[in-house]
């Protein structure tokens, strides 16, 4: 009898017990009822290091996430490994993010080449390759590989905007191409050029690409203005759009029009060319420039930089102040796993990434919100064109659909 | 035939950039018999150590002969303390340590100056009497600083009793040994002496590529093809190697095979050069006795 009655409480106990642990929390691995795993990869080192900024930003918020608690009472454990923008350096650094550290999802990795390589890898393994650090809109294909999601506007978006712009603006315009010979570059040009229809056989005089390894593009510049260019798309990033856009001032002038894609205009970027050359240089954007006098008093603006004195590195402070692409990318990571609650699978986890609507986030441009659907992966679809009046980015017109 | 001779000037201006690296290269091979595969990552971490005088508060010039005094000593040091030790040792052991000295330098210079690009000042003002619409004055100030270094490098070799030792350490370490040289020194000198080339290389070429730990690496590759172009075991024939492959290069990417394998152009300089005639241009055949 005594026995029966213990192994009764027994069984009443952990039965009350187990009904518990369901309670807290459903997890894939990475997640729990303390942390969540979050793993990236990114180019510390390598041709395009200099993005390593946007990297800091997102540790940054969710260091401070963390700092007030963590989402929904668990911190926030990113851990980023070094793929020097190699793709195979890309996969075996994931694979041990995945399988030695199980982390729960891989977040916000960085460039074309490298996301491709790991893409079938992590749709196999059912693994959310959510929000990548890229515009590459060949990398996102909702139907085939339904784990890989973007976040920031696809270059095809930015490059039918510039198209419409030239069409519009300047419809005599000789158009001449610069472009990185990868996934990068060809996912801006191919969408330029479809954008410009029929018209992309007379306007456009020139294409020409660099490789990343090329010490300087001035040859390339040389071609394109000698092939009588009067508008030049750089689609350049990092270095070589600074050499890029500094070798067309020096040989066409400053009547030359220039545009180079948005990842390429932070001033940790850029900043080195110097503000005469910088003159009228045309981009597309999707967020407020927190360093632009017009939102001074914009309580998003202020928060975020007060953000930016308290937790970015010294080094980075100058040039994060006007460009706050990895703070808005973070903060969507957190609103995900906050509507995930704790339900921490990544089944669901890409169910709450694949239904957002209308989502607010502050520091985007009036008029920009994210929306995400089964069919559609890229939250924001929305752009403005800016131009480099000497001092910063100026807004010009309105946002439009890319 | 506008656009020919601008290609042509700034092909000459990026040779001048692979001439002053090739110089480095050559002055190593000439002083130890080896090719040293970090010499761009030691003129990148040079460029570096200018940069951080100049934002301590020491102006150009000062910055630019400090830094020729600090990179001589750590081309020396690098030397004694890394080097020696495997001077006797397999050729491959020194390749790998070479390797692995240009990884060590490109991350720790990563690890203190970040990979940010930084703009590098230039010490030939944009509007000198020698700027013109073709080339910058920066670009005819850096070709006439690398024929300068030419002239230097080859009058040290030729006509200086320290040139000769130099020469003699390298082509007979032992009989120079007998005859009283001291040959650890002559080496750790070798390094040095090319430690300061590579500096004024690195100096030059910052203006122009901007800043960073990886500004040197498209570099050496083209700097390789020009020492091997103009022969190893001669400096006048890098320097020429260095114009000629910048030429090439543009020439080739701009009129001939097109912009997606102007790399290939330089790899295969390169190999051709090795399988054709290994010597180089310029450089002697050396017969050793087996």
């Amino acid at each position: 009898m005594k026995r029966f009655v213990i192994a009764f409480a027994i069984v009443a106990v952990s039965a009350f017990a187990a009904e518990r642990a369901v309670a807290a929390g459903k997890y894939d691995p990475g997640a729990s009822d303390t942390e969540i795993k979050l793993g990236t990869t990114w180019a510390f080192s390598g041709p395009v290091s200099s993005t390593s900024p946007v990297q800091r930003q997102m540790a940054g918020y969710f260091a401070m996430i963390n700092d007030q608690g963590g989402v929904n009472g668990r911190k926030i454990n990113f851990i980023a490994l070094d793929d020097g923008y190699q793709p195979p350096k890309t996969v075996e650094q994931t694979r041990r993010l995945v399988e030695q550290d199980k982390v729960l999802l891989m977040y916000g990795q960085i460039g074309t080449p490298t996301n491709v390589a790991v893409r079938p890898y992590l749709n196999s393994k059912k693994v959310p390759q959510l929000f990548v650090t890229t515009g590459s809109y060949s990398l996102i294909d909702p139907k085939k590989y339904p784990w890989t999601m973007g976040f920031q506007s696809s270059y095809a978006a930015e490059s039918r905007v510039i198209a419409r712009y030239i069409l519009t603006e300047k419809p005599n315009a000789k158009i001449g191409i610069l472009y990185q010979d990868d996934d990068f570059g060809t996912d801006h040009l191919q969408p330029f050029l479809d954008a410009l229809g029929d018209k992309a056989a007379t306007m456009v005089v020139a294409k020409v690409s660099y490789a990343v390894t090329d010490p300087t593009v001035t040859s390339q510049i040389l071609s394109l203005k000698a092939a009588g260019a009067d508008t030049l798309y750089l689609m350049a990033q990092s270095r070589a759009a600074a050499q890029a856009v500094s070798a067309a001032r020096d040989q066409g002038g400053e009547n030359l029009l220039l545009f180079i894609p948005y990842v390429a205009t932070a001033k940790s970027v850029i900043g080195p060319v110097g503000d005469e050359k910088l003159k009228g240089l045309m981009s597309t954007e999707s967020t407020k420039d927190p360093t632009n006098p017009v939102w001074a008093n914009d309580p998003a603006v202020k928060d975020y930089l007060a953000w930016v004195d308290k937790y970015v590195p010294e080094q980075d402070r100058a040039s994060d102040r006007a460009s706050p692409l990895g703070y808005i990318s973070a903060q969507t990571m957190v609103e995900v796993l906050k509507r995930a609650g704790d339900d921490l699978t990544r089944d669901n986890i890409m169910k709450v990434a694949t239904s957002l609507h209308n989502v607010a986030i502050p520091l985007l441009l009036p008029g920009i919100t994210l929306n995400t659907s089964a069919e559609d992966y890229f939250p924001i679809h929305t752009l403005q064109l800016k131009r480099y009046d000497g001092t910063r980015w100026e807004l010009v017109g309105k946002p439009v659909e890319g | 035939m506008e656009n020919f001779l601008n290609q042509l000037l700034s092909g000459l201006a990026t040779g001048g950039l692979y001439a002053s690296i090739a110089l480095a290269l050559v002055m190593i091979y000439q002083a130890t018999h080896h090719v040293n595969f970090a010499q761009g990552e030691l003129a990148m971490f040079s460029a570096f150590l200018a940069w951080t005088l100049m934002q301590g508060g020491f102006s150009y010039w000062a910055a630019f002969l400090l830094t020729l005094v600090l990179s001589f000593i750590a081309g020396a040091a690098i030397e004694r303390i890394i080097i020696r030790p495997i001077e006797d040792k397999p050729v491959l052991t020194v390749v790998v340590v070479f390797v692995g000295l240009l990884f060590v330098l490109n991350s720790v210079a990563g690890w203190i100056y970040g990979y940010d690009i930084k703009s590098f000042p230039s010490p030939f003002p944009a509007n000198a009497w020698y700027a013109s619409r073709f080339m910058s004055a920066h670009q005819v100030g850096m070709i006439t600083v690398t024929l300068a270094l030419l002239i230097l490098v080859f009058a040290f070799f030729r006509f200086t009793a320290l040139g000769l030792a130099m020469r003699a350490v390298a082509q007979n370490p032992v009989s120079s040994q007998l005859v009283g040289i001291r040959t650890g020194w002559i080496l750790a000198l070798g390094w040095g002496l090319a430690s300061v080339i590579g500096a004024v290389a690195g100096m030059m070429a910052a203006p122009i590529v901007y800043l960073d730990p990886n500004m040197m690496g498209g570099i050496l590759l083209y700097a390789f093809a020009a020492a091997l172009l103009g022969g190893l075991t001669s400096p006048l024939g890098a320097v020429i190697g260095g114009f000629v492959v910048g030429v090439l290069e543009n020439l080739a990417g701009a009129y001939v095979v097109g912009t997606e394998i102007k790399l290939s152009v330089a790899l295969v300089i390169i190999v051709g050069v090795l399988l054709l005639r290994p010597s180089g241009l310029f450089g002697r055949t050396v017969v050793t006795r087996v």
